[in-house]
């Protein structure tokens, strides 16, 4: 296998993680308001998250970091592209980022709200605006012949987009709330199962309009050879499974089988665009490929390297502290630290 | 305005800010590490309470430096997208080592740290908070290797309009790079020094019973901590000068306001400088000075920059190469004389640490108060003149700032996000602060919260 294909199924393993990771990040802080009905069960269903979100957004900013080294090209064009997108997005995350950390610094009722607040949209417009980005990477967009995207923020906020951005937002709720299901305890949970299986109708109604659009507007699950066809067919089969599983009260296999269906989207996407990263609506010979787009061959070895060492050990420390801190929060507990 | 300045003021701005943050984000992650490492082999419980008290001042500001972090990554493909498509063979990697080696770790091992009090051994507890300062140190270390390569490009060969990595190892080991990297670590460790210097005061002036140990303990350790940082920042800048006499002559002639070559050269104090007229109106000079700071001898000639800027348009090509001379001239003369006084403040501070002189001396205690501000001062103006003295590259003789801005962000673009980061981070950093001077000037608890 050539290095360049190498690099794009580890910049696809680095997006599989995030959005399994923060994933359930983001729909634990959609759900914040809704499942917490005072500040002891807020900070329960805060503490959930509380020692792994940091590290889970970590792979986000080591995707992007990937895909700089590894595609710079794709860097370039998407973020200067996607650039107010990317601003909105940007603000989110800052709010949410510290939130985590300051809601409980200052004891006022309104502080917190304000930090709540953060949280909730913080989660909800991350989870809206990738659902947006990579519905736009689906159908392509008007990359130009110099690989620049001239045409700013409004063509991206187009009908698919937006049903991409939605069907992110449900399924990562639906994820957060089969997390929570697993960690938190008492009132907390039996509002979270309720809530899992209500955003499992949602995202199943709109993942299933979203795909069969798909199937029309792109060549995702159509084009020859290579196509995202298999991954998403075991998407929709898992994603089934996980309502049954919901309704049969097997939360933990709900969640496993639910993050499935996260990993199977995202590997739909990206096998779907293999060999192209960023399809130029405009020409397909304008598209940003795994070899117009790429570094050297002497970095992607070198970064080839690099990883081999590094991502391994990375795994088993983040697993371990999932192994550490896998205990359920109680609402009531004297020990919560958020 | 076009989107170059304004992306300009932008990345700036938010540089600034987030240098801010990451200077006690590397010095006090590993005083409270020591903190915890004599806890551990003691037994002895202030420790503890010291490791807590200061952990939370260093967790409230490590938090807002993530966000400012990752607004400074997804800068370089937003407004910068020519320099990411001409560097990003070289500039990607090691942002990505950074995050894989450092970001992973780091913030994997603080929520350990924070929330593993009880679930951890003391041992383990121990190395994650060694992870955490390690972590730290680490990404400093592969952003500058970056930062580095811009400053002065090493082991690259251009090929097809852009540059691409020839060798990693000339890339890890490029000469400027111990300069630069041990240089922001002693900042760092100076500003936590500081900052732990300044609550101690505060505290110590309101002579609390109970609380005076505490924080005469705290005090002894963070004014030799300081010392060593100040001390390490001015011998590594020092050495930095004299290197880039050697290797961008430019550079220092800017900062200095040199404009004709001397020999002897001398040092000029304070200017006038008539960045026009390539003169200076008005000169404080101490003859010889300069050739000895960067020569060791009082004969080595320092050429002028009218004599470099002839030299860089034969090299590169007709344009102008000089830097703003008065904005390099007045930060390096704010950084070292920040740093001149900040070493004697924390020279003071070991000679005064007795207990018994501690109590008598209540003026000193209240100068550490302001002080704190200092480093902050230090730094930012550190970075204005390195970011500054490097112009008009963005890379030093490879690419222009002008040419590396992305051509298809407006200016209405960048003017919304310019003044939506500046007021937003602005507040985070004041938030920041305030939420710091809460916990730094709260009562130290007896046991066990980490709230």
């Amino acid at each position: 296998m050539d290095l360049n294909t190498v690099w794009f199924i580890l910049v696809t393993i680095l997006f599989i993680g995030f959005f399994f990771l923060e994933g359930f990040d983001y729909g634990v802080g959609i759900l914040l308001p809704f499942l917490g009905r005072d500040n002891d069960e807020r900070r329960a269903i805060i503490n959930s998250i509380g020692p792994v979100w940091d590290g889970n957004e970590v792979w986000m900013i080591t995707a992007g970091g990937a895909l700089f080294a590894s595609f710079p090209n794709v860097y370039a064009t998407l973020f200067s592209g996607f650039y107010l997108a990317l601003v909105l997005m940007l603000v989110a995350l800052i709010m949410r980022g510290v939130a985590f950390e300051f809601r409980g610094k200052h004891e006022s009722k309104s502080w917190r709200a304000l930090w709540d607040w953060a949280i909730f949209t913080g989660s909800l417009l991350p989870a809206l605006l990738w659902g947006v980005a990579v519905a736009n990477l689906m159908r392509g967009f008007a990359i130009e012949q110099d690989m620049n995207y001239y045409g700013g923020l409004l063509p991206l906020l187009n009908p698919y987009a937006l049903l991409g951005g939605l069907v992110f937002v449900s399924m990562f709720t639906m994820h957060g709330a089969n997390f929570l299901v697993r960690k938190v305890t008492d009132a907390i949970v039996e509002r979270a199962k309720k809530v899992a299986f209500t955003s499992w109708i949602i995202a199943t109604v709109l993942t299933v309009a979203f795909v069969t659009w798909t199937f029309f507007a792109t060549d995702i699950l159509t084009k020859p050879g290579i196509n995202g066809l298999i991954p998403a067919v075991l998407a929709a089969v898992t994603l089934l499974v996980t309502g049954w599983l919901i309704r049969a009260g097997e939360s933990g296999w709900a969640f496993t089988t639910g993050s499935l269906t996260v990993v199977f989207t995202t590997i739909m996407v990206f096998a779907g665009l293999y060999p192209r990263i960023l399809v130029s609506s405009l020409d397909p010979s304008w598209s940003l490929t795994i070899v117009n787009a790429a570094s050297s061959p002497y970095t992607l070895k070198v970064m080839t390297i690099v990883a081999a060492i590094f991502v391994p050990i990375v795994l088993v420390y983040q697993g371990w502290t999932y192994w550490i801190f896998r205990k359920r929060i109680e609402a009531k507990s004297e020990n919560l630290t958020y | 305005m076009d989107p170059l300045i304004l992306s300009r003021w932008q990345f700036a701005i938010t540089t600034i800010y987030h240098f801010f943050l990451v200077p006690l984000t590397l010095g006090l992650s590993i005083l409270v590490a020591i903190f915890e490492s004599r806890y551990v082999a003691t037994g002895n419980e202030t420790y503890k309470r010291l490791t807590k008290f200061w952990g939370k001042i260093f967790l409230i500001n490590f938090a807002a430096g993530v966000v400012t972090g990752i607004v400074q990554e997804f800068h370089f493909g937003m407004n910068w997208s020519g320099y990411a498509r001409f560097m990003g063979d070289i500039f990607g990697a090691p942002l990505a080592i950074e995050a894989l080696l450092a970001f992973y770790m780091e913030s994997t091992f603080i929520g350990l740290w924070v929330f593993g009090w009880d679930k951890l051994s003391k041992k383990v507890h121990l190395a994650a908070a060694w992870l955490v300062a390690f972590g730290s140190s680490i990404s400093a270390f592969w952003i500058l290797i970056a930062n580095s390569f811009m400053q002065n490009p090493v082991g690259y060969a251009i090929e097809n309009g852009r540059a691409v990595m020839t060798s990693f190892l000339a890339l890890v080991t490029n000469p400027n790079l111990p300069y630069q990297f041990l240089h922001v670590l002693a900042a760092g460790i100076s500003t936590a020094g500081f900052i732990v210097l300044g609550f101690s005061a505060w505290h110590l002036l309101r002579k609390k019973e109970g609380d005076v140990e505490f924080f005469q303990k705290a005090f002894r350790w963070a004014a030799v901590y300081a010392l060593i940082g100040t001390v390490m920042v001015g011998l590594v800048g020092d050495a930095h000068g004299k290197f880039l006499g050697q290797t961008q002559p430019m550079k220092i002639s800017a900062a200095e306001a040199i404009w004709e070559n001397e020999q002897p050269a001398a040092f000029v104090v304070i200017a006038n400088i008539d960045q026009q007229a390539q003169t200076n109106t008005f000169e404080l000079r101490i003859p010889r000075m300069l050739s000895f700071l960067l020569y060791n001898n009082f004969e080595g000639e320092v050429e002028g920059l009218k004599e470099l800027q002839a030299e860089a348009v034969v090299q590169y090509g007709p344009g102008n190469y000089i830097p703003s001379v008065v904005i390099t001239f007045w930060s390096f003369r704010i950084m070292v004389g920040v740093g001149v006084l900040m070493g004697l403040l924390a020279l003071l501070a070991v000679i005064r640490s007795k207990v018994k002189s501690l109590e008598k001396s209540r003026l000193f205690l209240k100068i550490l108060l302001p002080a704190m501000a200092l480093p902050y001062l230090a730094s930012t103006f550190g970075w204005i003149l390195t970011e500054s003295d490097r112009q008009p590259w963005i890379v030093y003789g490879l690419q222009k700032v002008q040419d590396a801005v992305s051509p298809n962000v407006t200016t209405g673009d960048v003017l919304f996000s310019l003044i939506l980061f500046t007021v937003l981070l602005g507040a985070l950093v004041a938030v920041t602060g305030w939420l710091m001077y809460k916990s730094g000037t709260a009562e130290p608890t007896i046991e066990n919260t980490t709230e």
